[in-house]
């Protein structure tokens, strides 16, 4: 079989074999529960310890400022709902954006039909927050704010260290969803502003069903699982010891190599970007180049449907994913495309390409070759795409 | 997700394209919804001698749309409206249950197509 040209990195990403080596001997050689008393637990303990104290370095927190969790979206959906369950005698109302990721937006819908309050502040045509419709949204009621760091189908970068500002001089609570930045972008809990952040391992070469949650000492939260008390009585579960030792092992090389991938792929991505647009006529660039992760490009063609050119990349051997929330199950089209004002119909031509290391030059190009004669395809069977033609042919 | 004979008439869709002097033209979905599709069909003798499709839309909406020409391709007319989306999602062994409502509209469009060719020999 073919290589696969897997250029779906924003969905997950392949565990790096030394994240994998590091993992190993703590499956079945040295298994302890963390939280027994005797040596083969102590060793597990001081493990899961010592991936806090990286973890915490890594991000500029302290330690004890971390909560290991089952992945992103456990820790998104625990510090929306269990900052609300904490302070709500100081209030009901939260903000959040209109282009947020799912386990942000439902948690919040969640809220909304227990009597809560949201106000989900809009994005510009390149999905950006305006800092300033934050401020505008905040009440004497306000009990968190959460906007993300970057998102996920778009890439745009949020300009969170000034949303920081503004939740800091209000006093209200800033979360932050880093699921896609974390190990790409520096993170840096001061310098964000922020007092929750969450972010999960799989996304930056980690293994899956593990994430955590950054907890400011002053972020009071309401735990949302009950029995052991592991965490400091904040997440109870044994401990994931193999998971939460791949994930510090993860972000640290992320962190060593980041500006190095970062270079990489970006100028993998603007290579690909520019082969499509000189080959494909109306294609279009989903938000701006600049303010965006180095590894995602996001485009929409015009007069075709997104899961079709899914599967046929697919039958090229080249994962990408849509915009197009067709294939989640859904019907409607993307909520972060049509938030940017982007109608309808050209929300569900939309492709996603996110690069990552195993990316190469040569997938790349070899993408620019196979996906022309795709759209040609697709388009030759598109009633809309015809009728195009039809009014350039009679023009 | 699909089954394999959904996936071969994605690959290979049986009579892509438009009848340039077609007797009835059948267009059914929205592309807001994601899905549109345009059936044309010639008729002889009350029956259906020949039909192509234009498909926007996912997977299942090209294979429905493909199914449905092989389905109806030389019927009597009113035998072709005897086929129903359920019935073109069966022939294909079943669609992922998110795919029946918006992407199954394959037997609508032949519907509309051939209302329109009787509203035409009304017509004339």
């Amino acid at each position: 079989m073919e290589r696969v040209i897997y250029l779906d990195h924003a969905s997950t990403t392949p565990t790096d074999p030394q994240v994998v080596e590091a993992m190993l001997p703590w499956f079945s050689e040295k298994f302890g529960n963390p939280s027994t008393v005797y040596s083969l637990g102590l060793t597990s303990a001081e493990a899961v310890q010592h991936a806090r104290e990286t973890i915490a370095s890594l991000i500029g927190a302290e330690p004890e400022e971390v909560f290991f969790t089952s992945g992103g979206t456990e820790s998104d959906n625990w510090a929306i709902l269990g900052t609300a369950d904490a302070h709500q005698s100081k209030g009901r109302h939260l903000v959040t954006s209109a282009i947020e990721h799912h386990a942000v937006l439902e948690s919040m819908e969640f809220l909304e039909k227990r009597g809560y309050e949201v106000t989900r502040v809009p994005v510009d045509g390149n999905g950006l927050v305006d800092p300033e419709e934050v401020r505008r949204a905040l009440r004497p009621d306000t009990i968190l704010v959460s906007i993300m760091h970057a998102n996920n189908e778009v890439g745009t970068i949020e300009p969170i260290e000034e949303i920081g500002k503004i939740t800091k001089e209000a006093g209200v609570l800033f979360h932050v969803d880093a699921v896609q930045t974390a190990g790409k972008l520096p993170l840096d809990v001061d310098q964000l502003g922020c007092d929750l952040l969450s972010m999960s391992a799989h996304k930056f070469y980690g293994p899956k069903g593990v994430g955590l949650l950054y907890l400011r000492k002053r972020a009071r939260v309401t735990p949302f699982f009950h029995g052991g008390g592991q965490e400091r009585g904040r997440r109870a579960g044994t401990h994931n010891v193999p998971g939460i030792v791949g994930m510090a092992k993860a972000l640290e090389l992320a962190h060593e190599r980041m500006a190095e991938d970062a270079a990489r792929e970006s100028a993998l991505r603007d290579r690909l970007w520019n082969g499509l647009r000189e080959k494909i006529e109306a294609i279009h660039l989903n938000g701006d180049l600049a303010r965006r992760l180095p590894n995602n490009l996001s485009i929409r063609v015009d007069g075709v449907e997104g899961e079709s050119m899914i599967l046929m990349l697919d039958m090229e051997g080249i994962c990408v994913s849509s915009g197009s929330a067709c294939t989640t199950g859904s019907l409607d089209p993307s909520h972060v495309l049509l938030a940017m004002g982007i109608p309808a119909e050209q929300a569900h031509g939309s492709l996603r390409m996110t690069l990552g290391r195993s990316t190469t030059a040569e997938d790349i190009d070899k993408f620019i070759q196979v996906f022309p004669p795709i759209v040609a395809r697709l388009r030759e069977m598109s009633p809309i795409w015809c009728a195009n033609c039809i009014c350039k042919k009679g023009s | 997700m699909y089954s394999e004979l959904v996936m071969e008439h994605f690959r290979n869709p049986r009579n892509m394209g438009v009848i340039e002097d077609a007797d009835g033209v059948g267009e059914v979905g929205n592309p807001q919804c994601g899905d549109m599709m345009r059936i044309t069909i010639k008729v002889k003798d009350d029956i259906l001698e020949d039909i192509k499709f234009q498909t926007l839309g996912c997977g299942a909406a090209v294979a429905t749309s493909s199914m449905v020409t092989e389905m109806a391709k030389g019927k009597r007319l009113d035998e072709a409206l005897q086929i129903t989306n359920k019935a073109v999602a069966e022939a294909l062994g079943g669609l992922p249950p998110a795919k029946m409502h918006c992407s199954n509209l394959a037997a609508d469009g032949l519907r509309a197509a051939i209302e329109d060719y009787r509203a035409r020999q009304k017509a004339t």
